[in-house]
């Protein structure tokens, strides 16, 4: 199977796919951001089909149009009245767009299918040096700015008089969400892009209750999932994205069982 | 020496005037009780000091080399909250800016779980800990920085009188080592047990003054 090119581009690069989401997740899930996290790959499915109508790469366009509008639209939901509205309104304008720039594009169902659901076939060498340079930033930035991070996402309150500014905070953290769900999103396309930066996370903090810990163990989560998904999907030929899928909700079910089993106890 | 001192503070949102020309200053080992209605604008002067909102009018005097140590009255973590209470108290180190935390970190973290009476529980996650529990862990938290002034928001609010009495036993052995006490309480009990200082925030204005001048002011409400 590592003999084909392919798989071993894929298995790199759901490695470092892994990583990211295992680090992000955790404060995504910490910080109530499942729904944005959601709304973001919508973006990004826009900006992919946006590359593919402009003859880019689909990972620039995914970058391009999550990195504009994080911000924005996190600043946008922030009022918690609002939020439900707010994330329809944003994903609904944006797949309409992803939906316009595919048909303006020559290139149609192929590739609408690969940005929504995934294409590990698709990625080729210079893309996974190219994400291996995202998931370097995205760590790099994470370890800079972790005991802030930490410290907001895991207790506003406290956080609030230590001192730092939690604007810069959760700004520089939405940037760092936009890159990871466009890092994510090659191997498990758009559409189930929270499968990976949500569900391991959400996992991993019943089983363990320090946050460097809980990384650990989403890591592992997330690499369980996309090694078996390659690993099943080479086999079965059906897609890899949804035995990923099916996998991490697994272990979800899994993780929920222990705690009431805990609770009970 | 004076740990904080307010000058003519007056605080408004918007056209509302919350409360005006206040002014008082909190020495070094200070227990000051903050007093008062509903709605008089005591949590409002927390926030004013802790740089939350800004002032209308008037000055917060902070010294450089005082650090503040804040206990809220609520925070908002369900029973799901994933940290363990050693993990929450030790969100707020800051002596090194590294991933982890340096030795110095740990023997400071160790002490002060230590002194709250947290080490049997502290592998435990806060959000299955009790009222009391979490209070203390609260309390570790913010006395992990080595504050000079302690600012305790209704703190004890939704404790029992016993827990009450212990986490307040506690803040005061701090007390005893040069720590300031700023505590915003409606009971006048625990305001006459432990404070040294007094102010009294009223809709119209407010006194303030030597803890024993406190019991002529509770004669006079309960006459109310």
């Amino acid at each position: 199977m590592l003999s084909l090119a392919f798989m071993r581009h894929a298995f790199v690069a759901s490695n470092f796919i892994a990583i990211v989401s295992g680090v992000i997740g955790v404060f995504v899930v910490a910080r109530q951001l499942s729904f944005l996290t959601h709304t973001l790959s919508e973006i990004g499915f826009a900006g992919a089909s946006f590359a593919v109508f402009a003859g880019w790469a689909p990972l620039d366009g995914m970058i391009l149009f999550t990195m504009l509008s994080s911000v924005l639209v996190g600043q946008m939901s922030i009022k918690e009245s609002r939020r439900e509205a707010v994330i329809s309104a944003v994903s609904g304008l944006f797949i309409g767009l992803g939906i316009l720039f595919l048909s303006l594009s020559s290139q149609t169902a192929s590739s609408a299918t690969s940005i929504l659901f995934g294409s590990v076939v698709g990625i080729s060498a210079s893309e996974v040096h190219q994400l291996i340079i995202l998931s370097a930033v995205v760590l790099a930035i994470t370890v800079l700015i972790y005991r802030q991070l930490k410290f907001s996402s895991f207790d506003e309150v406290g956080a609030q008089v230590s001192g730092f500014n939690q604007t810069v905070i959760s700004v520089v953290f939405l940037l760092l969400l936009a890159l990871s769900v466009s890092v994510a999103a090659q191997i498990v396309g758009s559409l189930l892009i929270f499968i990976l930066l949500t569900i391991p996370a959400a996992s991993a903090k019943y089983f363990t209750h320090g946050v460097a810990k809980m990384m650990g163990l989403a890591i592992l989560f997330s690499l369980l999932g996309t090694w078996a998904g390659l690993l099943l999907g080479y086999l079965t030929n059906w897609p890899v994205s949804f035995f990923i899928a099916v996998i991490e909700v697994i272990i979800y079910v899994i993780a929920l069982l222990y705690q009431n089993f805990i609770e009970a106890n | 020496m004076a740990v904080l001192s307010v000058d003519d503070l007056t605080v408004a949102y918007g056209d509302h005037t919350v409360f005006s020309n206040l002014s008082f200053t909190i020495n070094s080992g200070d227990f000051l009780v903050v007093v008062g209605e509903n709605g008089v604008g005591k949590t409002t002067l927390v926030k004013a000091l802790l740089g939350l909102i800004k002032p209308k009018e008037g000055t917060i005097n902070i010294p450089k080399d005082t650090r503040l140590g804040y206990v809220p009255q609520f925070r908002n973590l369900d029973e799901e909250y994933p940290l363990s209470i050693r993990d929450f108290v030790a969100l707020n180190s800051r002596q090194s800016r590294w991933p982890w935390l340096t030795k110095k970190e740990r023997h400071r973290l160790d002490r002060i779980i230590r002194i709250t009476d947290l080490t049997k529980i502290a592998g435990r996650p806060l959000g299955l800990a009790s009222g009391g529990e979490k209070q203390r862990a609260y309390l570790a938290q913010a006395l992990l920085t080595n504050p000079r002034l302690l600012i305790l928001d209704e703190s004890t609010a939704s404790l029992d009188n016993e827990m009450k009495y212990s986490l307040l036993d506690l803040v005061a052995r701090f007390q005893e080592d040069g720590l300031s006490v700023m505590f915003i309480t409606h009971d006048w009990d625990l305001a006459q047990r432990y404070g040294t200082r007094y102010l009294h925030m009223q809709a119209d204005g407010y006194t303030a003054g030597s803890i024993n001048e406190l019991a002529a002011i509770v004669k006079g409400e309960e006459e109310c």
